[in-house]
């Protein structure tokens, strides 16, 4: 088969990529591109951990295809901090020890970025439900809870 | 002796070392290992749960471009001798064929072949054209089927360990043993419950799946990345599976993306040592989800019966328990902790504990957070429960009036030094969530846990840099923020502030032998290996200070992160702090670093109290819980942010196999529900906040009271849950899960009755 030419924009920088047709999103961000701050729990998905933004939009990059990517704008965890300062959410799941492994964060981390941006003042039950479809086997979700409360609290603050 | 005391460091609650990379994405897990001229495996796995392997032929796969290699186990050393070290223990030789089977396949899932291709999606392909001939057999799927007279048998060969007159069986190994005189004490009792308990089999769920990159050079020495618990372990057993010496191979740690005891052992390193070694290129071997569960770790689905009785006061007379395990298609169950346990918070006079390790075609059984104890525990504390209720003694009173203490001769036989059993206890009877009230209609309930906890090898090296930084190497893989322990227990013992100490994981050639990171033991013997090591600098300082005042070595003092001479040394100088020392270490001797290296004794047990209130949805039988609390002794909390998520996480693990998770397998052994939308875990709105209680019994074999806690969670939340259930009710459901299709049908019958 041969490969497609997509062009598309990665963390606000323009990207050129030859996709197979068959790789998902995920497989072109990592194996094409080198970004493997985005990672595979399950390809089904289920887990959450491959979680980007699309146009803005939280989806699991193991069900989008690379070649579906032309022409859109798309947010992984490499983008979230601005040059060398963290993102109150990473700085926050930081302070909180939200994180044990380490392996779901930077899929949290993006999903909690997408609700921030659309609620800034999510209460508990949304938080969780919105995070429902982040798997973390390690924490018990308590302090990633906490953790997003508390960056809530604080972006509210500077806003 | 550790007693409670001040500390600087040591329970303040920093960001790990670790910490931005793992938020940022930087941090590099098992499968974003990438080589240049790197090549793809993939393992071709049995499409029944007992065959024959007739035949195995690659050469259709071999004629696609792109197709570099097929492996079988023809191409593996057979009679590989020795055992396992580690938490989950077993032989090599069970390993080697886990990994590859050779003359039969044990269970839907096993590998059989491996392919390696220019891309994955290649080699997926081309295990298609892998042609493999079978002979299918019988399946034998339950533990109490395959303990029958006629069950047919996993492994013609196996016979039971002590009884291998008796001819095969799938019965790999029988523990025994008893204390006192079980029937007269039952003799006693004014109550006596007896009840049998079923658990299923459930997967450690590690977000990350298995994964490793091996490179075999001209000389035949392999480097191996991978994700592991422990890369020594991943060394030696490799080399055990390919017949090599430890030193042919070098294993290098990623980060880890879970384990709870799922990487303690081996799947794929050996498999792609060999495809590397046939095609001369890097190989990279992933593992997909369904790989995971239908090939790797699960836990043993057990059958536990177990009969306590009373007197009316509650004191417990005497206790059984017969408690059979499944291990899988090669015999290690964790049926003998399960059986060292089951009673281990009680003080007993009279009991027996009778324990089968049972051969299943089933996956082979992993470690998975204190193997054994969460299935036996469940069937105890459960009993307890129903035995509270019949003597009418609140559950926590009757457990403080069977109460093991220091100097109680455990259950499995030592002595217990200081452990935190009854302050747990009492700790629970007084928290605010057990004095209020449960809510009109709800159920709550409480348990015990236990864990051993284990000491074993690890070896640390601290390094003062020259501007008095510090670095500390060991080679326990963080899973959970050990680095920072590390740090924090460095900081204390040099004097010195938490940022200046970075800890790193070493590899198998850059550190001293360390075994994995599992039985808790991390904190406890590889902090206790960097302690050491930190002494070990402090005594060279000691001496670069008193060669530069031109005193004895022994007239000096180090405190604070400084030397200074001792009381009554009668010198006029300044103190010279670490970093003085550090700088001046080219004209006092050269460069300064400590190191020890230790087989850690005295690991202190782990106990824990949980309660929850649920509520149970009569009419769709689904529980919901409402609260949950977790105390239990740390010893020391030396980082009490990831001591309460140890905490946290383990009833959150312990809550989702109470409630929901569990192997389905078909009548031929297909297990069909091999991906996280069929096997659910827990999921952040099905549970609630996770409130933790640490109590602090320091462990007097650590200098700062170290005891292990990461495994000890996971213990309680079985028979909470099913205690919990059975208040709301009314009436017991014994087996688990408490999922809603089983607690509807439990309800549906409990009317009919």
């Amino acid at each position: 088969m041969s490969k497609v030419h997509v062009t598309t924009s990665v963390n606000g920088e323009p990207r050129e990529m030859l996709c197979e047709p068959q790789q998902s999103l995920l497989e072109v961000l990592r194996d094409e591109l080198g970004m493997t701050g985005t990672k595979e729990g399950c390809a089904t998905g289920d887990c959450g951990a491959c979680s980007v933004m699309v146009d803005g939009r939280l989806v699991c990059s193991c069900l989008m295809l690379g070649v579906e990517a032309e022409g859109v704008d798309i947010t992984t965890i490499e983008g979230i901090a601005e040059g060398s300062t963290l993102h109150p959410v990473q700085r926050k799941f930081l302070e909180h020890a939200a994180l044990q492994c380490g392996i779901c964060t930077p899929g949290f981390i993006v999903a909690t970025k997408a609700l921030l941006d659309r609620n800034p003042d999510p209460d508990e039950r949304t938080i969780r439900y919105w995070l429902a479809g982040n798997l973390c086997r390690c924490t018990g979700y308590d302090k990633i809870v906490r953790a997003v409360q508390d960056a809530a609290a604080e972006l509210a603050h500077e806003a | 002796m550790a007693e409670a005391r001040d500390y600087r460091a040591i329970g303040t609650r920093p960001v790990r070392p670790d910490g931005v990379d793992k938020v940022t994405g930087r941090a590099n897990f098992g499968a974003d290992m990438n080589l240049p001229n790197m090549i793809h495996g993939k393992v071709l796995r049995s499409p029944h749960a007992h065959a024959r392997i007739k035949r195995v032929d690659g050469s259709r796969a071999l004629e696609v471009p792109g197709v570099y290699a097929v492996i079988s186990g023809a191409d593996f050393p057979s009679g590989a001798e020795g055992e396992i070290s580690g938490e989950g223990g077993g032989t090599v030789s069970d390993l080697a064929m886990n990994i590859m089977a050779r003359d039969k396949a044990l269970y839907h899932g096993h590998a059989v072949a491996a392919v390696a291709a220019k891309t994955a999606f290649l080699a997926e392909t081309a295990l298609e054209l892998i042609d493999v001939e079978y002979e299918v057999l019988p399946p034998v799927l339950d533990v109490d089927v395959a303990m029958g007279p006629d069950a047919p048998l996993v492994d013609e060969h196996q016979r039971t360990r002590g009884n291998e007159s008796a001819g095969p069986s799938n019965i790999a190994a029988i523990t025994r043993f008893e204390r006192g005189d079980p029937e007269a004490g039952f003799a006693e009792a004014d109550v006596v419950v007896e009840r049998d308990y079923r658990v299923p089999t459930a997967h450690q769920g590690y977000i990350e799946p298995h994964a490793c990159t091996a490179s075999l050079d001209e000389e035949g020495r392999a480097t191996v990345w991978c994700c592991t618990q422990g890369h020594f372990d991943v060394r030696s057993m490799t080399a055990g599976v390919l017949g090599k010496s430890v030193g042919e191979i070098k294993v290098v740690p990623s980060e880890i993306g879970g384990g709870f005891g799922g990487k303690t052992v081996i799947y794929l390193e050996p498999l792609a040592v060999k495809l590397s070694e046939l095609t001369g290129r890097p190989v990279k071997m992933v593992m997909s989800r369904e790989e995971v569960f239908r090939a790797t770790g699960p836990t043993s689905a057990s059958h536990c019966k177990i009969k306590v009785g009373a007197k009316r006061d509650g004191t417990i007379t005497a206790a059984t328990a017969w408690l059979a395990y499944e291990a899988g298609a090669y015999a290690g169950a964790p049926v003998g902790p399960g059986c060292m346990s089951v009673f281990a918070p009680y003080d007993l006079d009279n009991f027996r504990i009778e324990g089968f390790d049972v051969l299943v075609n089933k996956p082979k059984a992993a470690a998975y957070r204190a193997p054994g104890a969460p299935q036996a525990m469940h069937a105890m504390e459960s009993a307890l429960d129903e035995l509270s209720r019949r003597i009418g003694m609140d559950p926590i009173d009757l457990r403080l009036k069977n109460c093991a203490d220091e100097g109680t001769q455990a259950p499995y036989g030592p002595v217990y030094p200081p452990i935190g059993i009854r302050k747990c206890l009492e700790a629970a009877k007084v928290h605010p969530n057990y004095t209020t009230p449960k809510a009109e209609g709800t159920g709550r309930g409480i348990a015990a846990g236990f864990w051993f906890n284990i000491g074993m090898q690890s070896s640390a090296e601290v390094r003062l840099s020259e501007d008095g930084t510090v670095t500390v190497m060991e080679g326990s893989p963080d899973i959970g923020g050990s680095r920072a322990s590390m740090c924090l227990m460095a900081a204390e013992t040099l004097g010195v502030p938490y940022d200046i100490v970075r800890a790193h994981v070493g590899d198998t050639e850059s550190t001293g032998f360390c075994n994995v990171t599992g039985g808790s033991r991390t904190t406890f013997a590889t902090g206790l290996a960097v302690v050491q090591a930190c002494e070990d600098i402090i005594a060279e300082c000691k001496q670069r200070a008193a060669a530069t005042w031109d005193i004895d070595a022994d007239q000096v003092d180090w405190t604070d992160g400084e030397a200074i001479p001792k009381p009554g040394v009668n010198i006029d100088v300044q103190p010279l702090s670490l970093a003085d020392i550090a700088g001046n270490a080219g004209r006092t001797g050269g460069p300064i670093l400590g190191r020890a290296s230790l087989n850690a004794q005295g690991a202190g047990a782990g106990f824990s109290v949980n309660f929850a209130d649920v509520n149970v949805d009569q009419e769709t039988g689904k529980v919901d819980v409402l609260s949950f609390t977790a105390i239990q002794d740390a010893g020391t909390a030396i980082h009490p942010s990831y001591v309460e998520g140890q905490m946290q996480g383990g009833a959150v693990q312990g809550l989702g196999w109470a409630l929901n998770e569990e192997y389905i397998y078909d009548d031929n052994g297909v297990m069909e529900n091999a991906g996280f939308l069929d096997y659910r875990v827990p999921v952040a709105s099905d549970m609630p906040m996770i409130d933790t209680q640490i109590i602090e019994v320091p462990n007097p074999s650590h200098p700062y009271g170290v005891r292990g806690v990461g495994e000890t969670p996971i213990v309680a939340p079985l028979a909470v849950t099913s205690n919990a259930v059975s208040d709301a009710l009314g009436f017991r459901i014994s087996d688990l899960p408490l999922s809603p299709p089983r607690v509807l049908a439990a309800i549906d019958a409990h009317e009919e009755a």
